[in-house]
């Protein structure tokens, strides 16, 4: 079907993204990768010298490293999950025929409009705070200890906040797939009397799986450099609680200014980015060739 | 076509007229706290007296600014004409090259009326780097109604023996009254800014002549110790991640029996619009061990101006005007004087209407027995009393900082907190080539 | 009877859904309220929900203090900018994608998307310095160019999903017909292609306009959007739920109300081809 022409025309057409994002890869990559070599602090200029894999070697020992590449897949899967079973059962809710559908479709979506700082700081400040917070007035209102969520609980709670702010993400995919879901079908099941777990299990669930992995996909991208919600609520604290990579590259590079640490650790999340990503582009590619 | 020459022509000159008569603009970058508010609405006063000068402000929260200015000022960037930075940076940036030297500022300035502790920390090798905004140190506020019905008396100079008995003595949990609030939070300018200065008094030190680090002392221990003791029994829930802003909002509700805090404190909660107590806070010194040293600290927020700067000349004339005498009035003319920013210049002390402010007295009283040259009962290799003003500094404290800020929520105890404090610092202080 | 069921169903339906929904809203909604009380209000306990002396104080605070109007045109031009050059430059790329597949095409895709997951903070410094050197920090022109960058790997797939489902056949009618490639692309493809376009745009909007990493970092006074208008009220010394609560409500209000009134647009192509 392609001719030659159209194949030629093809190639100019996809080669300014294609050059564009080469170069907003390549040209602060190589920078990177060089300042990842030097002794290199910001507050000490005119000491820049080269130390080889030193840099390296004190980002990978650095007990923190540890910690935060397990917070960092602890938070990414824990919002996934949340956002996706949440997603899947306020899809089903609102697939319903009910009142004011309209009304709270727009209620469901609004957290998606919310910019990150603000969500952080709104939960912080206004829900969890253990003295000041409505979570604690309603704890002392039922007679209970205010639990302080961001102390004891950081990761977790930084997961609720996320997962917040995704779900509505997740839900008006997965909406979207159970309208596209052929009604017909739906109701023969129901004559031959199987009843709405069965339903759900065996024509929904495979309908909803490439929509499921679209929002995975989408998600991890994003979710793996959650920074803002960190930065506002917790400082990655208490300890290393709630610090994953892209906190724990910001303390380096921005509150120590060691721009060579920073940037060994930059490179180590570019590796294991992609390593993230051949894993999921495998999974997608068999889910959405079909 | 004629006419359209013509009126670009015109255009082109009414341009070069605009350009050179419009005003040279500066920017200023400052923190979001309330003094600096007052003063970016007082702009105005400046632009009167200086029409060839324009001003734009960038107000950011501290963390977000420092971030900011650093990083423009190590990259030489350019964005701003003035920064607001603080005692820990002066030292450093001056040494660097990177802050113009304020050294001619006019006579009407009296260089000589600055507060000797918080020009000292700004003059490197006999050149004034930065012109302080406000000064603060920091002392115990407490409420006077409680200290009553707990049946003690507070001294004017408190031990750490008396303020540990009088915060169990004080908290009623029951009715959500925690005996003390201390900072919790996780960070070189929350947690470890108490917790340093706190260490002075119980004579502990950063760091021996030889830049070891000295975590794994027993003084350090007795400090981490005291600490967690005390406000696991009489702190309030949550208080790891308590900063400034969220004791001040739990003293202000009336939930905090003592505070010890930075001075400026004391014109939030006792105004009668925000705080629930105003009338019932009483000031101490901050609590000693009779080693010599208190746990009080020091700190200014200063204007400085970037090298390289294209308009030093304005940047010059507007740090004069905001930290000038005539400013100090302007403002208590606009504000009255409990609201002018304190700690700068002797006279203000002088002066009679501003003794009648309840905290003047004690907040002199606690700038004047910090001294950041010479902070602990042993001798250091480092100036400051609550930071070392080193490059590394802000990163090893904000590890250090985390790891006591996981010893306050329980996760781990004192001595494994003060293990990986120990471990951690002599990490960075081995990559930073002080020792080997 | 069995309307009479329905009925029924339909009602338990409703109040579920309405829960929820206000559950989810609450947080919004409570930061809506704040804004309208006194700062000593806004952390009484216990906290008054609707009975309180609702004051415009703290919106005028903000607005004496901080210059809405410049920060809220900086957000547009930068958001809107950044889109519009965003999707200019993945239009051509995803259609060559969609229907000139090669072998390497999916490869492309993939690494594209990767370039997403580049951490930001570990290029800031090599990106400052650029910026220094070529003259804009500070500028909307600069901030676009980052934006756009950064959100052009999404553009471009969504747009590759929506464009793959236009059936191939009407193309080649269309080529059949002697149509020029340009007039292929522009008579044929985009009209059939606009609702996802259209989502394309609004999503990367939302996602411009709440990117705060970026605009906080490369801007100072004359660039800065809405993000740095937040930022200049967190935390300052002091009490500040209430002006922070204004504050916001002033940052989320548009995108918020752009997003409802386009949120069926927004849902259309908001596939990425998972639906059939």
């Amino acid at each position: 079907m392609a001719t030659q022409h159209s194949r030629a025309a093809a190639r100019l057409m996809i080669s300014p993204a294609v050059l564009l994002l080469l170069g907003w890869m390549i040209i602060p990559l190589s920078m990177t990768l060089y300042f990842s070599f030097l002794r290199y602090n910001l507050l000490i200029p005119g000491m820049e010298e080269w130390t080889g894999w030193t840099n390296y070697e004190f980002f990978l020992t650095d007990p923190a490293f540890f910690a935060a590449l397990t917070n960092t897949l602890l938070l990414v899967g824990g919002v996934l999950l949340i956002t996706i079973i949440g997603g899947v059962l306020l899809a089903l809710l609102l697939d319903q025929p009910f009142w004011g559908q309209g009304i709270v479709r727009i209620l469901v979506i609004a957290p998606f409009f919310v910019m990150p700082t603000v969500s952080a700081l709104v939960w912080k400040n206004m829900f969890m705070n253990p003295v000041n917070g409505l979570f604690a007035y309603f704890a002392k209102f039922l007679g209970l200890q205010p639990f302080d969520f961001l102390s004891h609980a950081p990761l977790f709670s930084i997961i609720l906040i996320v997962a917040w702010q995704w779900l509505p993400f997740a839900t008006l995919i997965l909406l979207t797939a159970l309208q596209s879901l052929d009604s017909e079908q739906l109701e023969a099941a129901e004559m031959d009397g199987a009843n709405f777990l069965n339903r759900f299990v065996f024509i929904m669930v495979p309908h909803l799986a490439r929509s499921i992995t679209v929002v995975i996909l989408i998600q991890t991208i994003f979710l793996l450099s959650v920074f803002a919600e960190i930065l506002v609520t917790t400082n990655g604290g208490p300890g290393y609680a709630s610090t994953n990579l892209t906190y724990l590259i910001y303390a380096q590079s921005l509150l120590q200014f060691d721009v060579g640490g920073g940037s060994a650790g930059g490179v180590v999340a570019i590796i294991l980015a992609n390593i993230v990503a051949i894993f999921l582009m495998r999974m997608i590619g068999k889910n959405l060739e079909a | 076509m004629a006419f359209h020459t013509r009126a670009l022509l015109s255009a082109c000159a009414m341009a070069a007229l605009c350009a050179s008569a419009s005003a040279e603009t500066i920017t200023i970058a400052t923190v979001n706290n309330g003094d600096m508010i007052r003063m970016q609405g007082l702009t105005k006063d400046f632009t009167d007296k200086n029409p060839d000068i324009e001003v734009k402000w960038l107000t950011m929260e501290e963390n977000v600014l420092r971030q900011r200015v650093t990083t423009d000022v190590a990259t030489k960037g350019g964005q701003f004409d003035v920064m607001t930075i603080g005692t820990y940076e002066v030292p450093i940036w001056g040494k660097q090259g990177w802050l113009v030297s304020l050294n001619d500022l006019p006579e009407s300035y009296d260089v000589d009326d600055l507060l000797p502790a918080i020009r000292g920390g700004l003059t490197v090798d006999g050149e004034l780097y930065a012109a302080p905004f406000y000064g603060e140190s920091s002392m115990v506020m407490y409420r006077t109604d409680l200290m009553e019905k707990a049946g003690l008396e507070m001294p004017e100079a408190p031990t750490w023996d008396f303020i540990v008995k009088a915060a169990k003595a004080m908290t009623d949990k029951e009715n959500e009254i925690y005996g003390i609030c201390l900072r919790g939070k996780a960070g070189w300018g929350e947690n470890m800014a108490f917790l340093t200065a706190m260490s002075n008094s119980f004579g502990a030190r950063w760091f021996d002549m030889d830049w070891n680090p000295q975590f794994n002392t027993p003084e350090w221990k007795e400090t981490l110790t005291t600490y967690l003791d005390v406000m696991n029994e009489a702190g309030p829930p949550g208080a790891s991640s308590n900063g400034f802003n969220e004791n001040l909002a739990l003293f202000q509700t009336g939930k905090c029996g003592m505070w010890i805090d930075a001075t400026v404190a004391a014109s939030f909660v006792t105004n009668p619009k925000d705080s629930q107590v105003a009338d019932k806070v009483g000031f101490a010194l901050a609590p000693d061990n009779g080693l010599g040293k208190r746990s009080n600290w020091l700190w200014a927020w200063t204007l400085a101006i970037p090298a390289g700067t294209q308009k030093e000349a304005a940047a010059k004339k507007f740090i004069d005007w905001a930290t000038s005498k005539e400013y100090l009035e302007l403002v208590a003319a606009e504000e009255g004087w409990a609201n002018v920013p304190p700690g700068t210049r002797t006279s203000l002390y002088e002066n009679p209407e501003y003794q009648k402010v309840p905290f003047a007295k004690m907040t002199l009283d606690s700038i004047n027995s910090a001294d950041p040259n010479n902070p602990t009962v042993e001798p250091v290799p480092y100036v400051g009393v609550q930071f070392v003003a080193i490059p590394e500094f802000q990163g090893m404290a904000t590890v250090t900082g985390q790891v006591f800020s996981a010893a306050l929520a329980g996760s781990m105890d004192a001595d494994a907190a003060l293990a990986a404090a120990q471990a951690a610092t002599e990490r960075e202080m081995k990559k930073a080539g002080y020792i080997k | 009877m069995a309307r009479a069921v329905s009925n029924r169903r339909k009602a338990l339906v409703t109040i579920c859904a309405w829960a929820v929904g206000i559950a989810i809203f609450f947080p919004i909604l409570w930061t809506v309220l704040t804004s309208f009380k006194t700062e000593a209000e806004a952390i009484a306990s216990p906290p008054s929900f609707l009975f309180f002396d609702w004051t415009l104080e703290n919106y005028s605070t903000v607005q004496e203090r901080s210059d809405y109007f410049r920060h809220f045109s900086n957000s547009v031009i930068i958001s809107f900018g950044s889109t519009l050059l965003g999707l200019l430059i993945a239009i051509p790329a995803a259609w060559s994608m969609a229907f000139v597949p090669g072998k390497r095409t999916k490869d492309v895709l993939m690494w594209m998307l990767s370039t997403k997951m580049l951490p930001p903070v570990g290029v800031l410094i090599p990106i400052y310095l650029l910026f220094r050197d070529t003259g804009l920090l500070d500028t909307r022109v600069g901030l676009v160019m980052v934006l756009t960058l950064i959100n052009l790997p999404i553009i471009v797939w969504m747009l590759f999903t929506y464009f793959r489902e236009i059936p191939g056949e009407i193309l080649e009618a269309a080529r059949m017909d002697g149509a020029e490639l340009w007039s292929e692309i522009i008579y044929v493809l985009t009209p059939m292609a606009v609702p996802g376009i259209a989502s394309t745009l609004l999503l990367n909007i939302i996602l411009s306009w709440n990117e705060a990493f970026w605009t906080l970092n490369l801007t100072a006074v004359d660039a800065a959007p809405l993000t740095a208008f937040i930022a200049s009220y967190s935390s300052p010394e002091g009490l500040f739920y209430a002006k922070l609560s204004a504050a916001s409500t002033m940052a989320i209000a548009p995108i918020l109300i752009i997003g409802w009134f386009s949120q069926k647009q927004l849902v259309r192509g908001l596939t990425f081809g998972a639906v059939k």
